[in-house]
């Protein structure tokens, strides 16, 4: 076995990607993931026999440079051809269809205005499109290489052009509800683009922060924004990763839940050595790097003795609250959704953005919507061997369900927010209950135990402007090395944050490297 | 009866001693200090000094701030909050600590009493449960409760304060070292004695339940009538704490969660109290930002002047030169001491002008006239006062 360099904390696809480079440049790594299989939140999930799917349901923006240098082709990754249309569900089957650079299902001015939005979006997540992949300096006295970075960015800015440059510091911060008014008038076109500027964070279309930045995040890459379910769903995403990791030398090992993450202290200070699991076992390496969420990774394994009492309270402060929900329905057969050939799309439910602030209202004071909105996906229809014959696998991710209900999650509580999705889908698609085997509601509660993440946060930690760039999670832990010698962060709670894209898991292997 | 004070939750707190005090403050010389009536001074600061210093005086501790933090995790906790080793806090033993900020700048001093293996008491000047409350957060088995006004305490400074606490009948008190503890049966409950006080001198702090305060001032009072004890207020604290070179808030330091200005705060370097830093506990918070202070040396150096003449440097700007055109340092607290013979001040000076010479530009005031004097100063390097009886086991009896 031998004395590991790495020990990485969770085989995420952060934990893989971060764990590939390494590997690549001769570390010997040993990845351990509590789950019986690696993926985290992108992990396949058979909810019921026969019927397999991953709480997270497509691919948008996963970096194309990890993507070469991992060879995730030659390892089975293949993105998928064509990309998911966005269709805003209207009543009696008018639906709006957002493509990258169409919109059918609204009028003339929508439409055009439409193609001047997008590009206008695309300019500005191309001046931001480099800063995914670096790390972000603190702020203080740094290197030669942190005050370039601060340049280039500013230059990118500057590249912009006044007029530009000017409208970007405009709307970086604008409520996704003032940006989307601003330019259409058809409020399900509204409401369908506003989805992708809060999904995952605790963000309603009137919250001003930092619902264009994360559009932005998601509009890096060729993608463009557009969602795809790749072949195998999101877990073929992470087999190929980990075996481009395991073909590095990566030694990938599950069912093994970290306990501890051991520190030693002596007149010298602080050194992490390894690593205890829930099973006891001790295992030693030079540096421990952490894919979990900064609260597990400091609280829970690191333990608050060794940490300074700002330092802590910062952490302890995260806001790591998740709000989204997810839905899933074992199918019979394909059901009908009213008004379109095949739901081969990413379907939102939300009538207008005032459904989406309100179902918001409740969960922001811990209740759940009666009328909550959601995203939609069939990636059965993508890829026939999630479901049995001729059946399908619906996934939606519903918003905005509070982690901490009131009262608790009781059976009662379950049922109903399950039944109250059913319902609202049978409006779309009236045959839905006829083509139901099985459904599940998994609560951010439940993701929090089950997929053991603080909150059951997408993004592990909010993506807000107190929790972005260099001070993600926080400051002295936000270029990917920690204040205890010898550990590493390398999952969402980094810059540039989650969502699949393995970002954080590059950056820090960068860092790591370095 | 329905109360009729608009102002009953203003109002300042009465400590257990009022009575007594109320009595003997014959000039009603009241401030405040945590919220509580509090005496400048009794009937003279120096008559109350120089009690201090001859016989032995009584200070209220009552508005002292004391947390108890009880439970197997509190030993863990206060390791990280504290810059000193608390673990090598032997029973019954008192250390007198510092806490500072992730940013290594001092946030409060003061004494941890180690009561048992699970149970330590802590005092400081200024309320910090919030930083105790942000301090345990993470640690499983710990409680902190504030027990400020479940207790009565007095400090009894001055030479015959050992013959007093004699006369009160304290069998054992005269093994009582320095920073020892000891606890008497009281009256059903307890009395315990610390070998504690802010005087430099030979003295001991007295603690005992809320209700039995007045019971022990009197008894304290009785045993002391034939060895001169008497109040005494704030005014002649600062000055028996000056001449130990002791540091006090608002005057050497300015507690660092209340600094807005950035490093208008210090570090214990700065306050010349890096002994009370120890680095070979391999964490407490703060610890890398003190080490990289240490590596560098701090900016600022506490230093204790002796000033030429007899006027008080009080609010001096310290000089490299006698044309006071570079200036070093600021005094923090000045006076003439009646019991060096000397005119003292601790002052604040640039480390890299310590090794050179210090003059100190002195304003006063005679008769509404304005006058300032330029003169030498000289490094002192051990207190003003610090008289062997304060070391004594046992003490002398006088």
């Amino acid at each position: 076995m031998g004395r590991y360099d790495s020990i990485i904390v969770g085989a995420g696809h952060n934990g893989l990607v971060c764990g590939a480079y390494l590997a690549r440049n001769d570390q010997k790594v040993l990845i351990l993931e509590a789950a019986d299989e690696a993926g985290g939140l992108a992990a396949s999930r058979e909810f019921h026999p026969g019927y397999t799917t991953s709480i997270a349901q497509s691919v948008s923006h996963f970096s194309e440079q990890v993507s070469r240098d991992l060879n995730l082709a030659a390892y089975g990754y293949d993105r998928g051809t064509t990309a998911l249309p966005l269709i805003g569900l209207g009543a009696s089957g008018k639906h709006v269809v957002v493509e990258a650079k169409s919109v059918q299902g609204v009028g003339d001015d929508d439409a055009m205005e439409y193609t001047g939005y997008t590009r206008q979006l695309e300019k500005f997540a191309d001046a931001l499109q480099p800063f995914w992949l670096k790390t972000i300096p603190r702020i203080g006295p740094g290197g030669l290489r942190d005050v370039l970075t601060f340049a280039h960015l500013g230059l990118s800015l500057r590249k912009l052009g006044k007029a530009d440059m000017r409208e970007f510091m405009r709307v970086a911060s604008l409520p996704a509800r003032d940006l989307v008014e601003e330019n259409f008038s058809s409020e399900l076109l509204k409401a369908t683009l506003s989805w992708d500027m809060l999904t995952g964070a605790k963000m309603a279309p009137r919250s001003p922060n930092s619902s264009v930045l994360l559009m932005l995040y998601r509009l890096a890459e060729q993608s463009r924004g557009t969602h795809t379910i790749p072949s195998g769903g999101v877990p073929g995403l992470i087999a190929a990763i980990q075996k481009s990791a395991q073909a590095s030398g990566v030694e990938v090992r599950c069912s093994t839940a970290v306990e501890k993450i051991t520190v030693a202290g002596d007149e010298n200070g602080l050194q992490v050595t390894g690593v205890t699991t829930t099973a006891g076992e001790q295992i030693s390496a030079d540096r421990v790097i952490s894919a979990t969420d900064p609260t597990r990774t400091f609280i829970d394994m690191i333990g608050v003795e060794y940490l300074d009492i700002g330092f802590t309270n910062r952490i302890r402060r995260l806001r790591c609250d998740g709000f989204v929900g997810k839905l899933h329905l074992a199918l019979s057969k394909l059901p009908g959704f009213t008004g379109l050939d095949t739901p081969n799309a990413r379907m939102i439910i939300a009538p207008n953005v005032d459904a989406i602030e309100f179902a918001y209202d409740d969960a922001k004071y811990g209740r759940c919507s009666d009328d909550p909105v959601m995203e939609i996906v069939l990636p059965s229809l993508i890829d026939a061997s999630l479901a049995p014959d001729g059946g399908h696998v619906l996934s939606a991710n519903v918003m905005y369900v509070p982690r901490a209900l009131k009262g608790g999650w009781t059976a009662a509580a379950r049922e109903q927010i399950l039944n109250r999705c059913i319902e609202v889908i049978s409006a779309y698609a009236p045959d839905i209950r006829d083509c139901m085997v099985h459904a599940e509601f998994l609560t951010p509660e439940d993701l929090e135990n089950e997929y053991r993440i603080t909150g059951g946060h997408w993004h592990h930690t909010e993506i807000a402007m107190d929790q972005m760039l260099m001070m993600r999670p926080t400051y002295e832990a936000a270029q990917y090395r920690t204040p205890i010698p010898g550990l590493y962060l390398c999952g969402a709670g980094c810059h540039p944050g989650g969502d699949i894209t393995g970002a954080a898991g590059h950056n820090a292997a960068h860092e790591i490297l370095r | 009866m329905v109360t009729t004070d608009r102002f009953a939750g203003e109002r300042l707190k009465l400590s257990p001693f009022y009575p007594r005090q109320e009595e003997l403050n014959i000039r009603e010389a009241w401030s405040s200090w945590n919220g509580y009536k509090f005496a400048e001074y009794y009937y003279d600061v120096e008559y109350e000094y120089f009690c201090v210093r001859n016989l032995c005086g009584t200070y209220d501790i009552c508005p002292m701030q004391k947390y108890e933090i009880k439970g197997p995790d509190a030993e863990a906790m206060l390791n990280r909050m504290v810059t000193r080793d608390v673990g090598k806090i032997g029973m019954h033993r008192v250390a007198y600590c510092m806490w500072c900020t992730d940013e290594g700048r001092m946030i409060d001093d003061g004494t941890v009493f180690r009561l048992g293996p699970d149970r330590f008491m802590l005092t400081c000047g200024s309320p910090s449960i919030a930083w105790l409350e942000k301090s345990s957060f993470g640690f499983d088995d710990v409680v902190v409760t504030d027990i400020t006004d479940d207790m009565a305490a007095l400090s009894l400074q001055g030479p015959t304060s050992y013959a007093v606490l004699k006369k009160l009948g304290l069998d054992g008190i005269e093994t009582a070292k320095p920073f020892d503890i000891r606890v008497f049966p009281y009256h059903g409950s307890q009395l315990m004695v610390s070998r504690t006080g802010f005087t430099g001198d030979l003295g001991y702090e007295l603690w005992v339940e809320h209700d039995l305060g007045l019971t022990m001032w009197d008894e304290l009072y009785k045993a002391g009538a034939d060895y001169g004890i008497q109040p005494y207020g704030e005014a002649a604290t600062n000055m028996a704490r000056l001449e130990a070179a002791f540091i006090m808030p608002d005057m050497e330091f300015n507690e660092a969660l209340k600094t807005v200005h950035f490093q208008h705060d210090q570090t214990p370097f700065e306050l010349s109290l890096g002994w009370l830093v120890d680095f070979r506990k391999p964490h407490f918070s703060g610890r890398a930002a003190l080490l990289e202070e240490k590596r560098r040396g701090p900016t600022y150096t506490l230093t204790k002047l002796d000033i030429e003449g007899n006027r008080p440097a009080e609010g001096a700007h310290i000089y490299s030169n006698k044309r006071c055109n570079r200036e070093i340092g600021y005094v923090t607290s000045a006076m003439w001491s009646p019991v060096a013979k000397a005119n003292i001040a601790l002052a604040m000076i640039r480390t890299e002008h310590l090794d050179g010479p210090l003059w100190a530009e002195i304003y006063y005031e005679k008769e509404l006239r304005h006058h300032s004097r330029v003169v030498p100063c000289e490094k002192q390097s051990k207190p003003f006062w610090a008289p062997a009886r304060a070391r004594a086991t046992p003490p002398p009896e006088y």
